[in-house]
């Protein structure tokens, strides 16, 4: 049994949140770069131009990329070995407010009702899982409203199939148009529960951008969504163009014999992530 | 599609000459005010009280920066989603304000009041916020401070590059999803 003390966590999670809010990912910069190249649009070079130099400015300045620095996500998988000393949801919610306020990061979490702002960016959405091993790993993700809000989740019958779960998808993005910062990413959860389908919706975010989904079947059905939605031409920023998503990509899980849940979270260009292991 | 320097406050002339898809370099005075902003200004206008900032040939820019560090005027300051204002937008555009500042679709209101009352609706790259801040040259809280990301600014800009989306004549640059090419029509 291996013991991890909270301030190692609280430090993490801290550097995690500014890093990802002020360094590109290389894997969107590469997608940006490969988006560059193969538009043809004048538009839409001109704003990957600009999300390009936005990085280098962001990186230099250590300025956030986009003024939305997210409610902050955390997927955290405990080893099975592993002991915390102290409170582990408590120590990732202490991360997140000295990374958020060390970092100079727009603290955008607010009461439902009264809208008031909590004034640090916490309570941070945490997803807990086990695994085998004495390490702790911690992915964080700064979640932007404006894709957020794009974002759906509906329980199709089971004899609408692929062809159902295509048409929702394909439509959910040309609905949301220019509105959640195309290109975009989307994650999209097929199965479990209704709350289940959009948390590994969420999950499938985790994902560098350049992998291959190990399962042929899945990958050839995220080829198959990111074709049919690049094909509806909006574009970087909607203003038209080839490039309307940077990936898709899919978590696929059994569901009640009755069901097919089915969930799309829309994920602005600025896919801000970070991932640590302890 | 032409290019234009403007400054701020902008006329009926000034809006008239502007096509979707132009280039727009705005310089002068904008005032930043997002969702819980716009709720207290309506509030306020209900009240018969007076705005904090004139709305005759005024620019809003949809926008909660984040926080400025140390040497700077402000921090990251791109655009919000601006659909969510589209209540308020009409009765503002009534009232003088000529131009608003944000990513996304308006709703046919939005787009009707600013062909009624001469008025703009203009894009500016989402996501670029650290790029844009580089166009504010200062900025100061003038009303709601309690709102922080929220509180409604004056912001100095200079050549902040902007695209026009919704022109006053019925114009608009968004792509139309090709729904049949992506097999879903």
């Amino acid at each position: 049994m291996r013991t991890i003390k909270t301030p190692e966590i609280i430090d993490a999670v801290a550097a995690m949140c500014i890093k990802a809010n002020t360094e590109l990912p290389d894997d969107v910069r590469a997608k940006f770069e490969e988006a560059m190249a193969k538009e043809t649009s004048e538009s839409a070079k001109e704003v990957l131009r600009q999300l390009l130099e936005n990085a280098d400015l962001a990186m230099e300045t250590k300025l956030p990329l986009c003024q939305d620095c997210g409610l902050a996500v955390f997927f955290v998988e405990v080893g099975d070995d592993v002991r915390i000393e102290g409170n582990l949801r408590e120590a990732i919610n202490e991360g997140t407010r000295k990374g958020y306020a060390d970092g100079f990061l727009r603290k955008s979490a607010c009461d439902p009702f009264t809208r008031v702002n909590t004034g640090d960016g916490t309570p941070a959405i945490i997803h807990l899982d086990f695994t085998p091993g004495d390490k702790l790993k911690i992915f964080y993700m700064a979640k932007g409203g404006g894709s957020e809000n794009m974002s759906r989740a509906t329980m199709l019958a089971p004899a609408q199939g692929w062809e159902g779960i295509k048409e929702y998808v394909v439509n959910r993005v040309a609905e949301a148009g220019p509105n959640p910062c195309p290109p975009t990413i989307i994650g999209i959860g097929i199965g479990g529960t209704f709350e289940h389908a959009a948390k590994i919706a969420k999950k499938s975010l985790i994902r560098r951008l350049d992998d291959t989904h190990p399962d042929p079947e899945i990958a050839a059905k995220e080829q198959e969504l990111e074709e049919a939605i690049n094909k509806l031409g909006i574009g970087p920023m909607g203003l038209g163009g080839s490039t309307t998503v940077l990936s898709v990509k899919m978590s696929v899980e059994p569901c009640h014999l009755a069901s097919l849940p089915l969930a799309v979270n829309v994920q602005c260009h600025s896919q801000r992530h970070e991932e640590v292991e302890l | 599609m032409a290019e234009f320097k403007l400054n701020t406050p902008l006329t009926d002339e000034d809006i008239a000459q502007l096509k979707a898809g132009d280039v727009v370099f705005l310089s002068g005075h904008i005032y930043s005010a997002r969702d819980a902003a716009h709720k207290k200004l309506i509030d306020l206008l209900d009240a018969g009280k007076e705005l904090p900032f004139d709305l005759k040939g005024a620019a809003v820019y949809y926008v909660g920066p984040s926080p400025a560090p140390p040497g700077r005027p402000i921090g990251s300051a791109g655009p919000t989603t601006s659909y969510r204002m589209d209540s308020y937008a009409p009765r503002l555009h009534s009232l003088g304000l000529k131009a608003t500042i944000g990513k996304g679709k308006r709703n046919d209101e939005t787009r009707k009041a600013m062909e009624d009352h001469t008025a703009v609706y203009f894009g500016a790259t989402g996501g670029a916020g650290a790029l844009l801040s580089n166009s504010i040259v200062d900025s100061k809280v003038i009303a709601f401070d309690d709102l922080g990301p929220e509180a409604v600014r004056e912001m100095t800009v200079k050549d902040f590059p902007l695209l026009v989306i919704n022109d006053c004549h019925g114009g608009e640059l968004y792509a139309v999803p090709d729904r049949k090419a992506a097999g879903i029509e």
